[in-house]
């Protein structure tokens, strides 16, 4: 191992995120190892999905910085973000409902389909599109949904649709997926086919954040795991050391405890 | 594979046999109109471009309201370089279009932070503040009552051909070759992945954003384009009816491009077309015909109203929908045959 590894791909240092009074995220601190499943789990609430959408340029954080292989990437534009490597898939099925299952990836290769305007319009750019078509295809096959490719999106089922999102944001090439709550919705058969495919992703060399209520699917899956509360972090360690940490049990329970004795969100 | 590809082949020639007839049918077209209807012509062909210009800028799912105002951009712009500056009118109508195209990729900094509603609302307020300096500064724009005796478009003299474009039938053919090829231009621009990105846009921003769409670029671009073409219009209008004022590009006008868009569908790209042709005809011969013309505002609503209750659609939708009834109604005696009474 040499210094470069030891660098973290993606790191957030004293990140906040207030909306009006309320503190999403408050002076949260991490760091992503290069080529690691990382987790970043949390009860209902904690800011997990507002800490995706600061570090991938949703929203600009109120306080704290986000750094990408050690450049300061704080309040970019998401779509900057992407181009150099840092894309997310969405909660739910975030997708081009009107287009077809391909043109749906297609548009996942917009980074990798540069070309200027009038080479759109004399059609000059036709190589590029049917590399990007190629592209876009293995990109399905990859999930297994090549055959559904002419399909309309809304004749999908849900856990499809799950996968779609991926292959959608797999096109773009990144160097760090983030993914949010991607087996929300499956059944336990689909969401063994994921984690299969997550691993996939990775030993493709793309360092994987995901946020996840499966802890199932959380503990076999990841690397590394970072338990946020009420904004801030909690414990961060690997998946045995995390399942019985006191606190975590603590701020589970507290959440789930009926009785609203507990802290729920 | 070869089966697809003769499919495709015959598709194609078909296409293009249907194109050979429509432009047949539209070089035939003045013969058969009086003095007055080749005038009427020559204006809807200009707003057959304003209408479908307008329809590029939808795609991203964004409504205008300010689309008219900046057709007169063009206008006024062609109209001053040519009575001022002596800027040849070909030429200035070109300036026209790129002086509107400007126009919207400085307004786009303040427009694009908005969305939906207030985008609307933003457009309008925009356009209003560039009418407002048309009426307020005479000099160069005349003030309220415009500009007048703006020069025509210039004749063509050679030895053995002259074209003179104050007789409409030649301006009809100058406005069609010009929005032919214009309209050329932004159907290929949809077909392309341009195209594909400003719907992604439309459908799911966020989306398009995290895979590295710049969305504020690709909004500004659609409306630059859109504008560019608008201008066009505007030049074409400027040179052909000789004078613009403000009122020309109020928002009454704005109205009835929303009404000719609306009834005529923006899903596909002929919709707009046929729909201010169809309100076109509508109201320049039945209208006319009835003497009610004075009253084609609240007939448009009526028909905006009735268009959006009884073909949400739009006029496009009313083929494939007539097809279909058409192929049940031929398949029916079988149908009925296996059904128990
Ligand atoms: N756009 C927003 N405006 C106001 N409050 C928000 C917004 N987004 C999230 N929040 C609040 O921030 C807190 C954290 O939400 P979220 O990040 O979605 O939690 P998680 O994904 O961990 O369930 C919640 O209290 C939520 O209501
Ligand atoms: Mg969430």
């Amino acid at each position: 191992m040499n210094a470069q590894d030891e660098r973290p791909i993606l790191e957030a240092r004293g990140l906040t995120r207030r909306f009006g009074g309320l503190v999403a995220v408050d002076n949260f601190s991490f760091s992503v190892r290069e080529g690691a499943i990382h987790g970043l789990i949390g009860p209902n609430g904690a800011g997990k999905t507002t800490t995706f959408n600061v570090i991938s340029g949703f929203y600009a954080p109120s306080a704290g910085r986000v750094f990408f292989r050690g450049i300061d990437i704080s309040g970019r534009k998401t779509s900057a973000l992407a181009a150099m490597g840092l894309v997310r898939t969405f909660q739910g099925s975030t997708l081009f409902q009107e287009f077809s299952v391909l043109d749906n990836v297609r548009v996942g290769r917009h980074l990798g389909t540069r070309a200027g305007f009038l080479s759109r319009l004399l059609g000059t750019d036709r190589p590029l599109e049917q590399a990007a078509g190629e592209e876009a295809r293995e990109a399905l096959a990859f999930f297994g949904l090549e055959e559904l490719a002419d399909e309309p999106v809304s004749n999908l089922p849900h856990g499809h649709q799950r996968m779609l999102g991926m292959a959608v944001a797999l096109a773009a090439e990144p160097q760090v997926l983030l993914l949010d709550e991607p087996f929300t919705g499956m059944n336990p058969e689909e969401t063994r086919r994921m984690m299969t495919l997550v691993r996939r992703i990775r030993d493709r060399g793309v360092t994987v954040m995901l946020v996840e209520h499966d802890m199932q699917a959380v503990m076999n899956l990841c690397d590394i795991i970072t338990v946020m509360n009420f904004g801030a972090l909690l414990v961060e360690g690997e998946p045995e050391a995390v399942r019985n940490d006191p606190a975590v049990i603590e701020a589970y329970l507290g959440s789930a405890a009926p009785d609203g004795s507990g802290h729920a969100a | 594979m070869p089966a697809a590809g003769t499919g495709g082949l015959i598709r194609r020639a078909a296409w293009r046999l249907r194109l050979v007839l429509l432009f047949a049918a539209l070089a035939a077209l003045p013969y058969l109109l009086s003095y007055s209807q080749q005038e009427i012509a020559v204006l809807l062909v200009i707003n057959v471009l304003l209408v479908s210009s307008y329809r590029l800028l939808t795609l991203t799912g964004e409504w205008s309201l300010g689309h008219v105002v900046i057709m007169g951009v063009g206008a006024y712009t062609s109209a001053l370089l040519a009575k001022q500056a002596g800027v040849p009118v070909p030429l200035s109508m070109l300036l026209g279009g790129a002086m509107a195209a400007g126009t919207a990729a400085l307004l786009s900094f303040p427009l694009f932070r908005m969305k939906g509603f207030y985008f609307l609302i933003g457009s309008f307020a925009a356009g209003e503040i560039i009418r407002l300096i048309w009426k307020r500064f005479t000099d160069p724009f005349g003030g309220p009552k415009g500009l007048k005796r703006i020069d025509p478009f210039p004749d063509i003299e050679t030895g053995f051909l002259s074209i003179d474009f104050y007789e409409p039938v030649n301006y009809y053919f100058l406005a069609l070759a010009v929005v032919s090829v214009s309209l050329f231009v932004l159907y290929r621009i949809e077909r392309s992945r341009i195209g594909l990105t400003f719907h992604a846009i439309h459908w799911q921003d966020r989306l398009a954003e995290s895979v590295g769409v710049d969305t504020f670029r690709y909004r500004t671009l659609a409306f630059v384009i859109a504008s560019f073409f608008a201008g066009i219009a505007g030049g074409l209008y400027a040179h052909y009816v000789g004078a613009v004022n403000p009122t020309r590009f109020s928002v009454d006008q704005m109205v009835y491009v929303l009404v000719w868009a609306i009834v005529g569908g923006t899903a596909t790209f002929h919709g707009p077309v046929l729909g201010v042709v169809v309100l076109t005809v509508i109201n320049e011969i039945v209208l006319r015909a009835l003497g009610l013309d004075t009253a084609r505002p609240l007939i448009y609503g009526l028909i905006l109203i009735l268009a959006v209750l009884y073909l949400p659609n739009g006029l496009e939708s009313l083929g494939p929908r007539l097809r279909a009834l058409w192929q049940r109604r031929r398949g029916e005696p079988a149908a009925a045959g296996r059904e128990p009474a």
